[in-house]
């Protein structure tokens, strides 16, 4: 909804003495406003979809070229048919857990520490620029020849591209802390710890759950990528073998399935998020 | 040496911090002489940047002085204490912290009183200032004069020997202001608490105050102390009263001749605070 929107829902009415008529508050939107972003995200969705099935029904180009969303459709369901899906999905799973749950803790442990004392920073820092700036994926090579091809390099890149956003979101977010209420603890006589809890953490949380969303693209990122180049068994190692093998229906049904944990994932962050910033006045 | 009758003791105060950007010694405040009587409201006013932030930050305890002596009870300070509390300019409110949560930040930070102590006490004192039934509500969601009685409520919980206000009405609108310092000198004509109040509003500094110190331009100095023989309680009619009116003269006339030097002289060093 727009600001002029917004202004035209205000109570300008002429015919207040008419008790029949509700006046609408401009606090509480109306049920459809509120359903809004979902009806429009859905339409949107159905129009790109059926764009797409109406372009790939004219069969300009073969269904190896460009598959319709039905063929998609139809290589999801069969790719849940097969024996070996399960599987795949653990190991994908059982990857991830383990990558980002470790890039979570260590993560959230470096950031805070690096974000309250300096010298820390001034430590780390060069690490973080130089593995931050370097693409994770070029590491395989290397993780393979020490790991072998089963889970702990696909490990190693998910928690290495999942480390960064968070190391260096939870420090900024330390640093932003208000300097006005940094006085205000000081003021009062708090402990540092007290200060770092009671302020400094709380006010950090928006930024760390930006960076724990930042992570998971690059978790999915680096467990594609690393099931690409060798795996046994794993999601994105069905999107190789299917589009090494011209079966791009197939390809595309995994690379649904990667982008629905995203989703997913994001999803639950920003509830979560919601939840940590009831205190905010909701304005649309 | 140590005035029995003085709660706070400013003797030959200097203040000085070092500038990155320019890369010298500032003094913000030097040679400042002054005492607060127990129980006394005292304000100081003097011309924007003249220092007069500075001395209350230190009296505080947040900066160090580079010279002279600040005793309170004749002890010295050095660093923040439970003897004495802050009202903010800028509230400083945790956002995410309801009324009631930041009125206890200040005894939570002390670790003087127990949660629930701290809680039971809390509700009287967000009565005492006003603010009955927004215990819950979060900062976001207040005006500007209710986040400073937060901030006031805060202080007040302490229950400190002195209280220090750093121009905590300075960026509320005229009625709003005028309306907190009512409210406040009723909350304080209840305690009687020692106070020192900064302000550049004369107006708001004699309306409120037992005397009115007038800093000079930076460094900040006591250039004269005006004693404000107006009855208590003074309500806001007062402020039209013709003895009112001779102080705010006075006053004025002395800044005045702060403002009035030469151009140069103000503009060489603007400080921060």
């Amino acid at each position: 909804m727009s600001i002029k929107e917004a202004d035209r829902v205000l109570p300008v009415t002429t015919r207040e003495s008419d008790p029949t008529r509700e006046r609408r508050s401009v606090l509480r939107p109306s049920r459809i406003r509120m359903y809004e972003p979902l009806v429009i995200g859905t339409l949107s969705v159905f129009f790109a979809l059926t764009v797409w099935q109406l372009v790939a029904n004219a069969r300009v180009y073969s269904v190896l070229f460009l598959p319709g969303p039905w063929d998609v459709a139809q290589a999801f369901v069969q790719l849940f048919q097969s024996d070996d899906i399960w599987l795949d999905i653990a190991t994908s799973g059982e990857e991830l857990a383990i990558g980002y749950g470790m890039a979570i803790v260590i993560g959230l442990t470096l950031g805070l520490l690096m974000g309250w004392y300096t010298r820390f920073q001034f430590g780390l820092d060069p690490f973080v620029n130089f593995f931050y700036s370097t693409p994770r994926i070029v590491f395989i090579p290397l993780f393979i020849l020490w790991f072998g091809i089963e889970l702990q390099p696909k490990i190693a890149v998910i928690f290495l591209g999942a480390l960064f956003p968070i190391i260096i979101n939870t420090m900024a977010g330390v640093r932003n802390t208000e300097a006005a209420l940094l006085r205000v603890a000081r003021s009062f006589g708090a402990s540092d710890a007290l200060t770092f809890r009671r302020v400094v953490l709380p006010g950090s949380v928006p930024f760390i759950l930006t960076g724990f969303r930042l992570g998971i693209g690059h978790a999915l990122t680096g467990l594609v990528v690393a099931e690409y180049i060798a795996a046994k068994h794993g999601v994105g190692q069905i999107i190789a073998i299917a589009s090494q093998t011209f079966q791009t229906p197939k390809a595309l049904a995994g690379v649904v399935l990667i982008a629905g944990t995203g989703m997913l994932l994001t999803t639950v962050l920003h509830r979560i998020e919601n939840r940590f910033q009831s205190w905010r006045p909701q304005i649309r | 040496m140590y005035d029995r009758s003085a709660k706070l003791a400013a003797k030959g105060v200097v203040i000085e911090y070092w500038l990155q950007r320019s890369r010298s010694l500032f003094t913000a405040v030097k040679g400042v002489d002054l005492e607060v009587r127990p129980g006394e409201l005292l304000a100081i006013v003097g011309p924007s940047g003249c220092g007069k932030t500075t001395f209350l930050n230190a009296v505080d305890g947040l900066l160090p002085i580079a010279g002279g002596s600040l005793t309170l009870d004749g002890r010295e300070i050095r660093k923040p204490g439970r003897d004495r509390a802050m009202v903010f300019q800028q509230p400083g409110l945790l956002p995410w912290r309801t009324v009631l949560g930041n009125v206890i930040f200040g005894v939570e930070a002390q670790g003087t009183m127990s949660k629930s102590e701290a809680i039971a006490r809390a509700k009287q004192q967000i009565e005492l200032v006003g603010l009955k039934g927004f215990e819950d509500a979060y900062p976001l969601e207040l005006s500007g004069g209710m986040q400073q009685r937060v901030n006031l409520a805060r202080a007040l919980l302490t229950d400190p020997e002195m209280l220090l206000l750093d121009e905590p009405f300075a960026a509320l609108d005229a009625q709003t202001r005028e309306m907190m310092q009512l409210e406040l000198l009723k909350i304080w004509s209840q305690t009687r608490k020692t106070a020192l109040f900064i302000t550049h509003d004369i107006k708001e500094a004699i309306y409120l105050a037992d005397r009115v110190i007038v800093f000079t331009r930076r460094p900040g100095r006591v250039k004269n102390v005006v004693d404000i023989n107006l009855s208590r309680p003074r309500d806001l009619r007062i402020k039209r009263d013709p003895q009112f009116l001779t102080y705010e003269d006075e006053i004025w006339e002395s800044i005045q001749e702060e403002l009035a030097m030469p151009a140069e002289r103000l503009i060489a060093g603007i400080p921060a605070a």
